[in-house]
C-alpha cells in the first residue's frame, strides 16, 4: 500500500493486466516510446513489449477498427483516444460497431474492449480536448461508461474494466490525474462497474455526481458542514448503466436531492438522474430535484472556463435553496 | 509454383502503368498460358458451378422479395466474377468481412443459406453466426469493414496465423475516410488483408467519375504504401489469379494488397426502389451485359468440353432445390422475442435492462 496519484494508479492497473493475460494489448497515438501525452502507459512498453503496447498512425475510426478486428480474433483491447474531445472521429466503431456487435452476432461474440481516454475541464487546453461527452456515450446501448473520481476507483475500475467481456469507456479527468495522493494497495482489485460510491454521509440532502465534480461536491460539503447541513455525497462511478439502487435509497434517506455534473444542461447524466428519481423516488422528496450543471453552450475559451464550469458556490447555493424548500 | 505477380514492384508503378489484369479475353480465350491460376479442370468447373448458382439465387432472391418472402436485397447479377472468384481463392480460416452486396460470399465461406435469407428478413436467427464461422455479417457502414480487416489482420499477425482477412467495398467506398485509414494500418503493421474494391461504375447513382480525380483506384494503395491492382472484373479466371497470388504474398508476411475489380452489376443498387435508368443509359449496360462473367468462362469451357448444357439444366435445378430447403427453413424460424434477443447486448446483463427484458417477456406471454 502506498500514497499514489490517480495517474499511477491507472498505469499500474494497465501493467498489471498487462502482465496477468498476454491478449491485454494497449495502444493508440504515443503510447509506446511515448508513455502517453500524460504518461498512463508510462514505461509499459518497456516492461511487455512492442507486441502488446505500441503505437498507432494517427487516425482515432483506425484504432477503434483495430479494436473490434483485435477483439474478433482473441484479444482484450485497450485502446487510448488522446483526448475524449476527439471522439466524434471515431464515433462510429464504437458507437455502431463496438457497442452493437454482440448484440448484431445474436449473442454469439463478445467485444472485451476498454477504450480509455482523458477528458474534462479546467486544464486550460485548446479547444475540443476538454468537453464531457460522456452523455453520448451514455445513450449508447451496449455500452458502460465510467469516471472514476479517486487513484483507488480508478485502478480497481480500470482493472474490471479491462477483464470485463462487455464494452467499456473509460474517461479520466485530467484534473484528477496528479491533483492528489490516495492509499493504493499494490496488488490488483476490482472495484464493481455496476455500483455507485457513498463518499461521505449525510442526513440531510443528497449530493449526487460523478468525475471531478464529485471533489466540488465534497469540498462543498465540508462548508455546508459548518453551517449545520449535513450532506450525502453520492459518486456513480459507472454513469451508464445507472446504480439505480444506491441512488433511490439515498434519496429516500434525505428526501433532498442536488445533481452535480460538468457537462452541459441538456440530455445529460443529470437528466437521467432526475428522470429515475422522479419515476421511483418521487414519494421521497421534500424539494424539487435541483440541478448544477454547465451551460448549453459548447466548451468555452479556456480563459473563460473557470466562470463557465461549474464549482463548490454553485453547489452550495442550490443546495440551501433545495434545503430551505 | 512460381509467383505471377510481381506485387512488390506495385508498390512503385506509376498510375499510368495500372491496367486490368486478363485471363481470358472477351470471347474466352487464353490470353497467355503463362499466365494462369493454378486451377485443375474440375477446380474451374466448380467456380463456373458456383458462379452460377449465385446468378440463380440472384434471380430467386429477387422473386422472393417481389413476393414479400425476402426482405432487403442488394443484387449481384454481373459481379460474380469478382465476387465468387475472389472467395474461391480464400480458405475457410480466412476471415470475411462482407459489405451488404456480398451474401454469395458469406454463403460459400459457411453461413448456412436460410441465415442470409433470415438476415434479408430482419430476423436475429440470420445473424447468430456459427461459432466457427470466421466472418462478421454485411456491413452497412460503408468503409467501417476497412479499418476492421486492418484489426483482424494484426490480429492474425499477432497470433502467427496463416490467414488474411479479406474485404470488400464499392467504388464509392474508396472515398471514405475509412478506407484509407483501414488500408494505411494494414500497410503500416504489414499485416495480412487484402482489400478489395469492387468497382461497379456506381456508388448507388454517382458515377465513379464524381468520387474521386484519380484515374484508378487501385493507385490509392501506393499512398499507402501497398501493392494496388486492378483486374478485369467480369474475368473469372483473373480474379482468382490476382486474389490467390495476393493470399500467398500477405500470408507470407509481406503485408496488405488493394485490389480494383472492374465490374458492373446488372440490376439495380438494391430492390428497395433503385431505377438504373435514373443514371445509366440502356446503350451502356447492353455493352456490359456482353462482357457477362458467367458466358465468358462457359465459353471457355464449352471449348474444353467440360460443361454441356445438360449438365447446366441439372444444377440449375438442384440450386433451385436447394433454394427452395432453405427457404422452407427461414419460414419455419420461430417468432423473434423481444426479451430474448435484448439479452444480447451485455454478457453481463445491467438490472436496469433486466427490469426492461421483464416487461417485454410479460408483454410477449400476454
Amino acid at each position: 500500500m502506498a500514497k499514489t496519484t490517480m495517474i499511477k494508479a491507472i498505469t499500474q492497473a494497465l501493467e498489471d493486466e498487462l502482465k496477468r493475460d498476454k491478449n491485454v494489448l494497449v495502444f493508440g497515438e504515443d503510447v509506446g516510446r511515448n508513455g502517453g501525452v500524460f504518461r498512463a502507459t508510462d514505461g509499459l512498453q518497456d516492461k511487455v513489449g512492442e507486441d502488446q503496447v505500441f503505437d498507432t498512425p494517427l487516425a482515432e475510426s483506425g484504432i477503434g477498427g483495430l479494436a473490434v478486428g483485435l477483439a474478433l480474433t482473441g484479444f482484450r483491447p485497450v485502446p487510448e483516444i488522446q483526448f475524449f474531445g476527439f471522439v466524434f472521429e471515431v464515433m462510429d466503431e464504437i458507437a455502431a460497431q463496438i457497442a452493437r456487435t454482440r448484440f448484431r452476432l445474436g449473442g454469439t461474440r463478445k467485444m472485451p474492449v476498454t477504450i480509455r481516454a482523458p477528458f474534462g475541464g479546467g486544464v486550460h487546453t485548446p479547444e475540443l480536448h476538454s468537453d464531457s461527452l460522456e452523455g453520448l456515450m451514455a445513450q449508447t446501448p451496449g455500452l458502460k461508461v465510467v469516471i472514476p473520481s479517486d487513484p483507488y476507483d480508478a485502478k480497481g475500475l480500470l482493472t474490471a474494466a479491462i477483464r470485463s467481456d462487455d464494452p467499456v469507456v473509460f474517461l479520466e479527468h485530467m484534473k484528477l490525474y496528479r491533483s492528489f495522493k490516495q492509499e493504493v494497495p499494490d496488488e490488483a482489485y476490482t472495484v464493481a462497474l455496476d455500483k455507485a460510491a457513498i463518499k461521505r454521509e449525510g442526513k440531510d440532502v443528497t449530493i449526487i455526481s460523478y468525475g471531478y465534480m464529485v471533489h466540488e461536491s465534497l469540498l462543498a460539503a465540508d462548508e455546508l458542514a459548518k453551517e449545520g447541513i449535513e450532506a450525502e455525497v453520492v459518486d456513480l462511478r459507472t454513469v451508464s448503466p445507472l446504480d439505480e439502487e444506491t441512488i433511490l435509497s439515498s434519496v429516500k434517506r434525505t428526501g433532498r436531492v442536488v445533481l452535480v455534473q460538468e457537462a452541459q444542461r441538456q440530455a445529460g447524466i443529470n437528466s437521467q438522474v432526475a428522470a429515475l428519481i422522479a419515476e421511483k423516488g418521487i414519494l421521497s422528496l421534500e424539494a424539487p430535484i435541483a440541478r448544477v450543471d454547465a451551460p448549453d453552450t459548447p466548451y468555452p475559451f479556456s480563459d473563460a472556463e473557470m466562470i463557465w464550469l461549474p464549482n463548490k458556490q454553485d453547489i452550495i447555493e442550490k443546495v440551501k435553496e433545495t434545503v430551505n424548500f | 509454383m512460381a509467383q505471377k505477380i510481381d506485387f512488390e514492384a506495385l508498390k512503385t508503378i506509376s498510375p499510368s502503368e495500372i491496367k486490368p489484369l486478363q485471363v481470358l479475353d472477351e470471347n474466352g480465350k487464353v490470353i497467355d498460358p503463362n499466365f494462369f491460376p493454378d486451377l485443375s479442370d474440375e477446380q474451374i468447373v466448380e467456380l463456373f458451378k458456383q458462379m452460377l448458382w449465385s446468378r440463380v439465387l440472384d434471380e430467386r432472391s429477387t422473386k422472393l422479395n417481389r413476393q414479400g418472402r425476402l426482405g432487403f436485397f442488394a443484387p449481384t447479377a454481373g459481379e460474380e466474377a469478382s465476387q465468387i472468384a475472389s472467395e474461391f481463392a480464400m480458405e475457410k480460416t480466412d476471415f470475411l468481412l462482407p459489405a451488404y452486396r456480398d451474401v454469395p460470399q458469406l454463403v460459400l465461406h459457411g453461413l448456412p443459406l436460410e441465415k442470409a435469407f433470415l438476415w434479408s428478413r430482419g430476423h436475429v436467427l440470420g445473424n447468430e453466426y456459427p461459432e466457427d464461422l470466421a466472418a462478421l455479417p454485411p456491413q452497412i457502414i460503408i468503409g467501417a469493414q476497412y479499418v476492421q480487416a486492418a484489426g483482424v489482420a494484426l490480429g492474425f499477425k499477432k497470433k502467427g496465423a496463416k490467414n488474411v482477412a479479406y474485404t470488400y467495398t464499392g467504388d464509392g467506398g474508396t472515398s471514405q475516410g475509412d478506407f484509407y485509414e483501414g488500408i494505411n494500418f494494414a500497410g503500416a503493421y504489414k499485416a495480412p488483408a487484402i482489400f478489395v474494391v469492387q468497382n461497379n461504375g456506381y456508388a448507388i447513382s454517382v458515377p465513379r467519375a464524381v468520387q474521386t480525380a484519380a484515374p484508378t483506384l487501385a493507385q490509392k494503395g501506393l499512398a499507402a504504401g501497398i501493392p494496388g491492382l486492378q483486374v478485369d472484373g467480369m474475368d473469372a479466371l483473373a480474379v482468382y489469379l490476382v486474389m490467390s497470388e495476393a493470399r500467398k504474398y500477405s500470408v507470407a508476411g509481406n503485408g496488405p494488397v488493394l485490389i480494383e475489380t472492374l465490374t458492373y452489376r446488372f440490376g439495380p443498387h438494391t430492390l428497395s426502389g433503385d431505377d438504373p435508368h435514373r443514371y445509366r443509359t440502356a446503350d451502356e449496360e447492353a455493352k456490359w451485359e456482353k462482357k457477362d462473367p458467367l458466358v465468358r468462362l462457359r465459353t471457355y469451357l464449352d471449348e474444353k468440353g467440360l460443361w454441356s448444357e445438360e449438365q447446366e439444366e441439372a444444377y440449375i435445378e438442384e440450386v433451385n432445390e436447394q433454394i427452395n430447403e432453405a427457404m422452407k427453413k427461414t419460414e419455419q424460424a420461430p417468432k423473434q422475442k423481444v426479451s430474448e434477443y435484448l439479452q444480447n447486448v451485455f454478457v453481463e446483463t445491467p438490472p436496469t435492462l433486466e427490469e426492461q427484458i421483464a416487461k417485454f417477456a410479460a408483454k410477449e406471454e400476454a
